[in-house]
Order: C-alpha cells, then sequence, then structure tokens
C-alpha cells in the first residue's frame, strides 16, 4: 500500500496551460539559439510547426494524431539525411534533437511529457554551446533555462497565480543563488587530460586565412570583421606600421593559385640584431594548424613546430581558442644564405602564362643591371605612380592575371598587389615568395592589447637579397599607406566603403572587445594549466584529480551549510512593542525578578514592582501603556508605541539597597 | 514479494522509526522541525541527474568550458531546489484540527488547520488513507486543508497518520513529513432504518388522536402499514405508484421525552441506534426532545445545536 516515492508510478497528470506555454517558449527559445547553424527552412519549419501547435492547443486542445506524428518524425529524419547526408555527428545530432524537441511538444499532454521536455531542453541548450562557445552565446543560452526551469515549476500544483513573465523571475532567483556553487564546480571540476572519444570538432568550413591564395580570395575575409586573435605584448606594443604576422608562406605559383607546401624540415638560420619581443596570443579556432607569428619566431611553443619556411605549425587543428606565447625578432636577417634549391624554386614561374608582365621585368633587369633594389624601387614606384587603385571590389581577372592586373585593370587590393609584384620579381630574377597573415591590428587601451579581426588579413612579399636574407616587401603599402598605417578598415573607406560599418560603430566595438577577452581567457581558455595556477597561491602545487574532488567537497559541504543556514533560518517577527518588553524583561530578569511562562503581562508588572518598590510609579506607568497598547487598540497610535519604546530604553531598574 | 516488502516495511518501522513513518501520536499543535523533513530524489530527478552527468560529460569531454559552466550551473540549481523542497515543509504547523459530522459508516470531512509562521508554503500534498489534497499556506495566515476520512463505527476515531509531501519547486526532490496527531473525532450512531415511534404516555396518546389533522398538506408515496383509507386514489391513478394523503399533524410540536431505560428489551447498540433515528426524526420537524441516557441527561431542548448535543452524547456511549 505505502511504497517509496521512487517506485510511485505517478497518475497521468493533465498538462495546464501555463506550464505548457513555458514549455512552447523553452522549445521556442531552443530553436533560436539552434537556428544559427540549422538551415534556415528547417529553423522555419519548426518553427511553423511549433506556432501551429501552440495555437491547435489553444484553441481546440487535444494532441496530434499518430497518423501525423509518424510522417513528420519520418520527414524530420528524411530532411536531415538528405541535407547532411547523415544521421550523426554535431550538426545533424543537433538539428534532429531540435526537431524532435519540437515534435515531442505535440503530444505533449500530460505533465510527465511536459518534464521530459524540459529537461531536453536543457540538454539541447547545452549542445548549442558546441558550436559557439562566445560570451553572448553563453548568456543567451543560460537564458534559456529560464523558461525550462520556470515549466517544471509551473508544473507543481497549488502555487500562488502569477503572470507569464513574473513565472520566470523565480527561476531567475534559483539560478542566481545557485551561481556562487556552480563557479566553485566550474574552477574545480577536474579536467579530462585527454578526450574520451571522438575528435571533439570536425573541421568545418571556416573563414579564414587558407593554405592556398588566389587573387579575389580574401574578399569574404576582408568584409568579415569577426577576431581572428588578441595579443597582448610583454613591454611596449610594436608601432602600427611593424605589425606584420606571418602565417602563411607560399612558394608555388600555377598561374592562377599561389599555394603553401609546408615542408618539414629544420628551420633555416636567423641572425638576430636587437632584442626579441615576448608576446602571448590567443587565436580563436580557425580549424587550420597555422599559429599566426609576429615578424620571424625565433622558437616554437608546445605542441607546435617551427618549419623550413618559419611558419608555426600546430600538432593540431585549431579549433577552439588557443592561447600560446612566442618570441619573435624584429631586425633580423632570415636565411642569409640560399641554397641553389631554394633558389630555384623562389624564381620558378609557370610557363606561357603573362608575357607582357615578364617582358616588363626583362627590361628592367637590363636597365638596371644587377642592382635588385632598383627593380624593387622600380616595381613598388609602378604601383605608386602607374594610376592603381585600392579596391575590395576589383574587375574579374583573364587567363593571363598578372598581365590583366598591371596593364589593364589596375585595381585590386592586397592580394593583387603581392600576386604580381612577386611575379615581377621572380621574371626579374629576384627570388621571392607571397606571404599571408595578417597586418594591423586595433590597440585595445583598456585591455593593454592587440585585437586582430580576420578583416586584418593580409598578404605581401618577400624578395631575397644577397646578404641581407629575405626582405618584406609590402606593395599594397606603395598603393595605399593607409593599409598599413590605419588598418583594414581605413583603406577599405575609400574606394568601396558601402559595406564599411561606421567609424563610431566599430570604435565600440573595439572597446566592448575587452569583455570577450576577458570570456575568451577566463572562461573558455580556463584548462588543466589555469586550474593549477589559480591554487598555486593556496599552496596547492600539482592538484590531481582526488585533491581537485576533496576540494570540490569540502566547497560544496560550505555551501550547503550556507544553503541550509538560509532554509532554517526564522525571520524575527517584527514586532517592535515585543522587542521592547523583552528588553525590560531581560533588564528585571537581571535583578531577579523574571518572567514565568505562564504569566501575564500585568501579573508580571505588579510582582516586579512589589519586588522593587523604588520604581513603583516607572513600572505601573510601563504597564498602562503596554497594556493599552496591546489591548486597547486594533493599530495601535504610533505615538504610543513610540513612547512605550522610549520609555522601555529608558528603563534602568536599580536594586534597592538594603 | 508484496509480503516480503511490506515484512521489510514492518521491521523497519519498528527498528527506524526516525526514518520511517511510524511515530507515537503526538499532541497539537505538530510543528514540522528540521529533524522529521525527509528528502529523496523523485524518479524524474534521477533521471535528471543522469542527464546531468551526460552533460558534463560531454562538456569535460570536447573540453568547452562554456558548457561546463551551463552544466555547474544547471547543477547548482538542482542542488539548490533540495534545499527549496525542505524549506517547503519546514517550520509549517498544524494547529488544529476540526471535525465535521458523520454517522458510522458515512466519510467525515475533517480540517486540518495549518498555520505558516516564517514563510509561504506553496504546493503542499497532504496524504491520508489513500486521498491527497493540495494547498499552499501563505504566511501569517490559517490554512484550512480538507480530508475525507472514512468511519466504521460510532464512537471516537482517531485521526490517521498524515504525510506531508511537496515536490517544490521543480520537483526533482520529494521532502516529506509524518504526522500523527494524538487527535480523535467523534463519530455518531448511524440510525436504525425502520422501527416504531417512541411509546408515550396514555394523556400525550390521547391527544395525539384529537389533534389528528383533518387538512390534506402533501401526497407521498405509499408505505406499507399506511390506512388504506389515506391512499388518493384519484391522483394514484395518474402515478406509477400509489400515493398517500399526508394529513398535517399539529401534535408534531409535542415533545418527547426519550429514555434509555424504557428500551429494556433490546441490546445497547439496537437501543443508540433507535434513539438516533427517534432524534433524527425529531431534528426533521424541530420537535423539541429530551433526552435520559446512563450518565447524562439532557434537559428538554430543540434545534441543530441541541441534536448535535444529544448524538454526541449517545455516540460517546460505551
Amino acid at each position: 500500500m505505502i511504497r517509496i516515492a521512487l517506485f510511485r508510478r505517478s497518475p497521468k497528470v493533465p498538462l495546464e496551460t501555463r506550464p505548457f506555454d513555458l514549455l512552447c517558449l523553452t522549445v521556442a527559445v531552443v530553436l533560436a539559439v539552434h537556428a544559427p547553424h540549422m538551415p534556415i527552412w528547417l529553423s522555419i519549419a519548426l518553427a511553423a510547426t511549433l506556432g501551429a501547435r501552440w495555437w491547435q492547443r489553444r484553441r481546440y486542445g487535444g494532441r496530434a494524431p499518430i497518423t501525423l506524428k509518424l510522417p513528420l518524425v519520418a520527414l524530420l529524419s528524411g530532411a536531415v539525411i538528405f541535407y547532411y547526408g547523415s544521421l550523426f555527428g554535431r550538426e545533424p545530432g543537433a538539428a534532429l534533437a531540435v526537431g524532435l524537441l519540437v515534435l515531442k511538444l505535440l503530444e505533449s499532454e500530460t505533465a510527465r511529457d511536459a518534464r521530459v521536455g524540459a529537461a531536453f531542453s536543457c540538454f539541447a541548450l547545452m549542445s548549442a554551446l558546441l558550436f559557439d562557445q562566445g560570451m553572448v552565446a553563453t548568456v543567451l543560452v543560460a537564458l534559456g533555462l529560464l523558461p525550462a526551469l520556470a515549466t517544471l515549476r509551473a508544473l507543481e500544483p497549488a502555487q500562488p497565480p502569477s503572470t507569464l513573465p513574473r513565472e520566470l523571475l523565480p527561476a531567475l532567483a534559483l539560478l542566481g543563488a545557485s551561481l556562487p556553487l556552480a563557479l566553485l564546480a566550474f574552477v574545480l571540476v577536474p579536467r579530462l587530460s585527454s578526450p574520451l572519444w571522438g575528435t571533439p570538432n570536425p573541421g568545418q568550413a571556416r573563414t579564414g586565412l587558407s593554405e592556398d591564395m588566389s587573387p579575389g580570395d580574401f574578399t569574404d575575409l576582408l568584409t568579415d570583421d569577426r577576431p581572428a586573435m588578441r595579443v597582448s605584448f610583454e613591454g611596449a606594443p610594436p608601432p602600427a606600421a611593424q605589425r606584420y604576422f606571418r602565417a602563411y608562406v607560399m612558394w608555388n605559383y600555377d598561374g592562377r593559385q599561389w599555394r603553401h607546401i609546408g615542408t618539414g624540415g629544420a628551420p633555416g638560420d636567423v641572425e638576430r640584431a636587437g632584442a626579441v619581443r615576448r608576446y602571448t596570443v590567443a587565436l580563436e579556432g580557425s580549424g587550420q594548424r597555422v599559429l599566426p607569428a609576429l615578424d620571424v619566431p625565433v622558437e616554437a611553443p608546445d605542441h607546435a613546430f617551427l618549419n623550413v619556411d618559419h611558419e608555426v605549425l600546430s600538432d593540431r587543428p585549431v579549433n577552439d581558442t588557443r592561447i600560446y606565447t612566442l618570441r619573435s625578432a624584429s631586425s633580423y636577417r632570415l636565411d642569409p644564405q640560399l641554397d641553389e634549391r631554394e633558389r630555384r624554386r623562389g624564381l620558378r614561374l609557370p610557363a606561357n602564362f603573362n608575357p607582357q608582365t615578364l617582358a616588363l621585368a626583362h627590361r628592367w633587369r637590363t636597365e638596371f643591371g644587377s642592382n635588385d633594389k632598383a627593380i624593387v624601387q622600380a616595381a613598388l614606384k609602378l604601383f605608386h605612380d602607374g594610376g592603381f587603385s585600392y579596391t575590395l571590389a576589383p574587375a574579374p581577372l583573364g587567363r593571363n592575371a598578372v598581365d590583366d592586373f598591371l596593364f589593364s585593370t589596375h585595381e585590386g587590393f592586397c592580394e593583387h598587389y603581392s600576386s604580381a609584384f612577386t611575379v615581377l620579381m621572380r621574371a626579374a630574377g629576384i627570388p621571392a615568395r607571397v606571404v599571408t597573415g595578417y597586418q594591423g591590428g586595433y590597440w585595445n587601451e583598456l585591455g593593454n592589447y592587440l585585437l586582430v579581426r580576420q578583416s586584418d588579413a593580409h598578404a605581401w612579399s618577400e624578395v631575397w637579397m644577397p646578404g641581407e636574407g629575405w626582405r618584406r616587401v609590402d606593395p599594397t603599402a606603395a598603393v595605399r599607406p593607409e593599409r598599413v598605417s590605419l588598418g583594414a578598415a581605413a583603406a577599405a573607406s575609400g574606394a568601396a566603403a558601402a559595406w564599411a560599418p561606421n567609424q563610431w560603430w566599430l570604435g565600440l566595438r573595439n572597446r566592448w572587445d575587452v569583455v570577450n577577452r576577458w570570456w575568451n581567457q577566463g572562461v573558455i581558455g580556463f584548462d588543466t594549466l589555469r586550474q593549477h595556477g589559480l591554487l598555486t597561491p593556496f599552496g596547492l602545487h600539482d592538484a590531481d584529480p582526488g585533491m581537485l574532488g576533496l576540494l570540490l567537497a569540502v566547497g560544496g559541504s560550505l555551501f550547503a551549510a550556507l544553503g541550509l543556514a538560509w532554509a532554517m533560518w526564522k525571520r524575527p517577527a517584527n514586532d517592535p512593542a515585543r522587542a521592547s518588553m523583552q528588553l525590560l524583561e531581560r533588564r528585571l530578569a537581571s535583578l531577579g525578578v523574571v518572567r514565568r511562562h505562564s504569566e501575564g503581562p500585568q501579573h508580571f508588572f505588579v510582582r516586579a514592582s512589589r519586588a522593587l518598590p523604588t520604581h513603583r510609579a516607572e513600572l505601573e506607568r510601563l504597564m498602562r501603556t503596554y497594556l493599552e497598547l496591546r489591548y486597547a487598540y486594533d493599530e495601535p497610535p504610533p505615538e504610543l508605541l513610540k513612547n512605550f519604546r522610549q520609555a522601555a530604553r529608558d528603563f534602568r531598574p536599580r536594586r534597592m539597597v538594603k | 514479494m508484496p509480503a516480503a516488502w511490506r515484512r521489510l516495511q514492518d521491521w523497519a518501522e519498528r527498528r527506524l522509526p526516525a526514518l520511517t513513518r511510524y511515530k507515537r501520536p503526538e499532541s497539537l499543535p505538530i510543528t514540522l522541525h528540521r529533524r522529521r523533513v525527509y528528502i529523496v530524489p523523485t524518479a524524474f530527478g534521477a533521471a535528471f541527474t543522469l542527464l546531468l552527468l551526460v552533460m558534463l560529460l560531454g562538456a569535460l569531454n570536447y573540453a568547452n568550458n562554456a558548457a561546463l559552466l551551463l552544466t555547474c550551473m544547471l547543477g547548482s540549481a538542482s542542488a539548490t531546489s533540495m534545499l527549496v523542497a525542505f524549506r517547503s515543509l519546514h517550520g509549517l504547523r498544524l494547529t488544529a484540527i476540526r471535525q465535521g459530522h458523520a454517522i458510522a459508516g458515512e466519510r467525515m470531512v475533517i480540517q486540518l488547520v495549518f498555520a505558516a509562521d516564517d514563510h509561504a508554503h506553496a504546493s503542499v500534498h497532504a496524504d491520508m488513507d489513500g486521498q491527497t489534497e493540495t494547498f499552499m499556506a501563505p504566511v501569517r495566515t490559517e490554512t484550512w486543508v480538507s480530508l475525507h476520512l472514512a468511519t466504521s463505527q460510532r464512537g471516537w476515531h482517531p485521526v490517521p497518520r498524515i504525510k506531508l509531501w511537496s515536490n517544490w519547486p521543480v520537483g526533482l526532490f520529494h521532502a516529506w513529513s509524518w504526522i500523527h496527531p494524538d487527535h480523535a473525532v467523534l463519530v455518531w450512531p448511524r440510525p436504525e432504518l425502520a422501527g416504531p415511534p417512541p411509546v408515550l404516555q396514555g394523556e400525550h396518546d390521547l391527544r395525539r388522536r384529537l389533534h389528528q389533522g383533518e387538512d390534506i398538506a402533501a401526497l407521498r408515496d405509499y408505505r406499507p402499514g399506511d390506512p388504506q383509507r389515506h391512499i388518493a386514489w384519484k391522483h394514484s391513478a395518474r402515478h406509477e405508484h400509489l400515493l398517500v394523503k399526508d394529513f398535517e399533524q399539529p401534535e408534531a410540536r409535542e415533545e418527547w421525552h426519550l429514555d434509555w431505560r424504557a428500551l429494556p428489551s433490546l441490546s445497547p447498540e439496537a437501543r443508540i441506534a433507535r434513539l438516533a433515528r427517534w432524534l433524527g426524526e425529531a431534528e426533521a420537524v424541530g420537535r423539541p426532545t429530551a433526552l435520559w441516557l446512563p450518565g447524562e441527561d439532557i434537559a428538554l431542548g430543540h434545534g441543530r445545536s441541541h441534536y448535535v448535543h444529544c448524538m454526541n452524547a449517545l455516540a460517546r456511549l460505551p
């Protein structure tokens, strides 16, 4: 007859309107946070289903018939397989989960259904963070927990009625109250040293620097103002025009495309002059292995290596924010000796392309003889004076792309200039290569770091000079110096300002970025290393998971004690007259007149005045006031209360000296 | 299996009184003290914990700190809800029990009067005898909760143990407490279905005949024993049943002196049943009655409170 609640089969409690509305809201939030990575038609279809179900239940009631449900489930699975090619994996899994959640609403008619739906919504909300763990996304998802918790709360019967928005407040209070414990757990939960299953993020198509470059590729990138990385320097940052971050070095050119080869082997010689600069980069997930580095990096960070071209390559693609510290030389001689094989690679050009360019280069060679620097200057002079313009929307180029650019269109951006310049140099017999990376960035005064956006992507050239090694030449700077000194946005604002956001808004965003950086470093980048770093000041070096678990248990108990104290705390009754009476009782008790449990006030006062005859008049006055205060009125006048409190405070009985 | 389970429960109630519902009856008021509020996760709570573990594992595996933070928040909120569940019972006070009136075999309405001194208690359920009543107790207000108590025989009927429980606020935890008030309700005796009217003194008998009414007050269904001449033949012809002319009886106001001693041939319970029936009939027509019982002599009176007084006296008879 009596069973433990665990085993009790709860009867089918019908679902009321309020919890159903809240459940619909929860699912709508889930849908909204998943919408950015779902195909738009699926989002719209699911939103329409959700809306239709809400309206149907409100208007007519009743669950959807099975003849509608089953085809819808089949349709959903079919659509997911059709679009993604599979039901498994991150994107299709998330799409399927959200879809099933919406379809679950169709048959939600009992409290139990709503509980299942709300719990599963929490899971779906969490899975949205696998796609984007930025601060805004996380806060949005956390807010999504409110309707879920409010749904669960609304399912409990017999509670004071309130409006729908007010239903969310207790959930907010619950989340707020649990925040300290949540932070403690977040800091102390032992992290896994290696994943238990699967590679976390399958390489998805991200915009960012890629391993090859053909003029025109960057157009998407240069209009993308998502942060690419954040750099903080030890000491002063380099001047704006010196902020070149190398990513890929590209040797191979097939007439259309420059390609990175990424050969292994030991890095070449670097002769440094002057100090090296130490800095820390927080790189946003790029899906690539390259770690951009200022100028010429001296060494590679952990889990990465330097290759022969001084590119820093990570062991694994960077899928989440990666923080690394590097040292770089700003004044250097890179590969002062060039071996024959490299030299030939640095001069190779595809056959039968760009005849006019080759002719121009040969003309320069005969004109300047062996003076390589004069040829470089001639090329830069051509860009500066030859009627070239900087635009992010250049005219398309034909088969002989460099010829078209140099001799007819005369417009383009960094890719066009660096590509054309390198081809010119090679044709003139000077070893040259294209380097891509980032240039510039916004110096955030507030956070003391350099914010580099995707739109700061840049391409430039390196030419090899005997005795000097590889030297950086930025032909774009010859055309539009602002690109290098002021940044990409300033450069773009001239020709094609249509989509350039206005400066005020950009400035605001750049300042706001300090919060994102804090989030990236404090939350997303919080790993085992930082966990240990946090505990070191407390004398805990090398905290192992057992130790962390112990700390977690201790901290959790502490919070539990605090919580219990709250739960058992009884509010003192707000009764000033009674408080004053208690004060009197305490004072009289110290003189031996203790009020008995069953004693009324009148009897007590009479007894007290008999025991303390010197205070008789005072005690009788107090008694009259108290009795009047207590028994004469429903609402005693405030001045009476004031009088009594004052009199009680002033009453300082003395023992009669016998 | 059920038998073994029952044995296990019986054993647990004997050996672990603090943990089970076994508790001696205690006098009112009963305050739900922290030591008598128990909490276990509900089935949903257990499933939700499992879900949280899956989320935790996923967040750790993908080294996704934002997801981990979210999971920690949700887990922490669940833990906090345990405290809220505890608080939803803690401090609730049962101050009084009010009883309704019921004759043996009927269900009696009893009202539990709860007081919330410190904070409001939302969504509290009271289980008694397989029925559940849900209520909320606003702060510093009396809350009345009505429950039905099945009765079987007259006399004092102890109020059974009552389970107060709550799944507040989000249904993850089940907090409960057993209360066993030392309180009994009085169940009235069941009147006999039919029997003779009270035997009255001769003079009363005479007056009764003299005052036999002449006017037809109403028509009623025929009952065996009705005089044939009272049957309303004309009216009966239009109906399926026989109808009887009910004559107004002015002697209805006549006093009845009911006496336990006047029924010597019956067993005590039968006497009580008969007296109860007479009291009921007298109450229905507003006839003044007096009642003599062993140990109690109730003077002449009428009305509801008099009837209650008399029935209580009957119910209390040994």
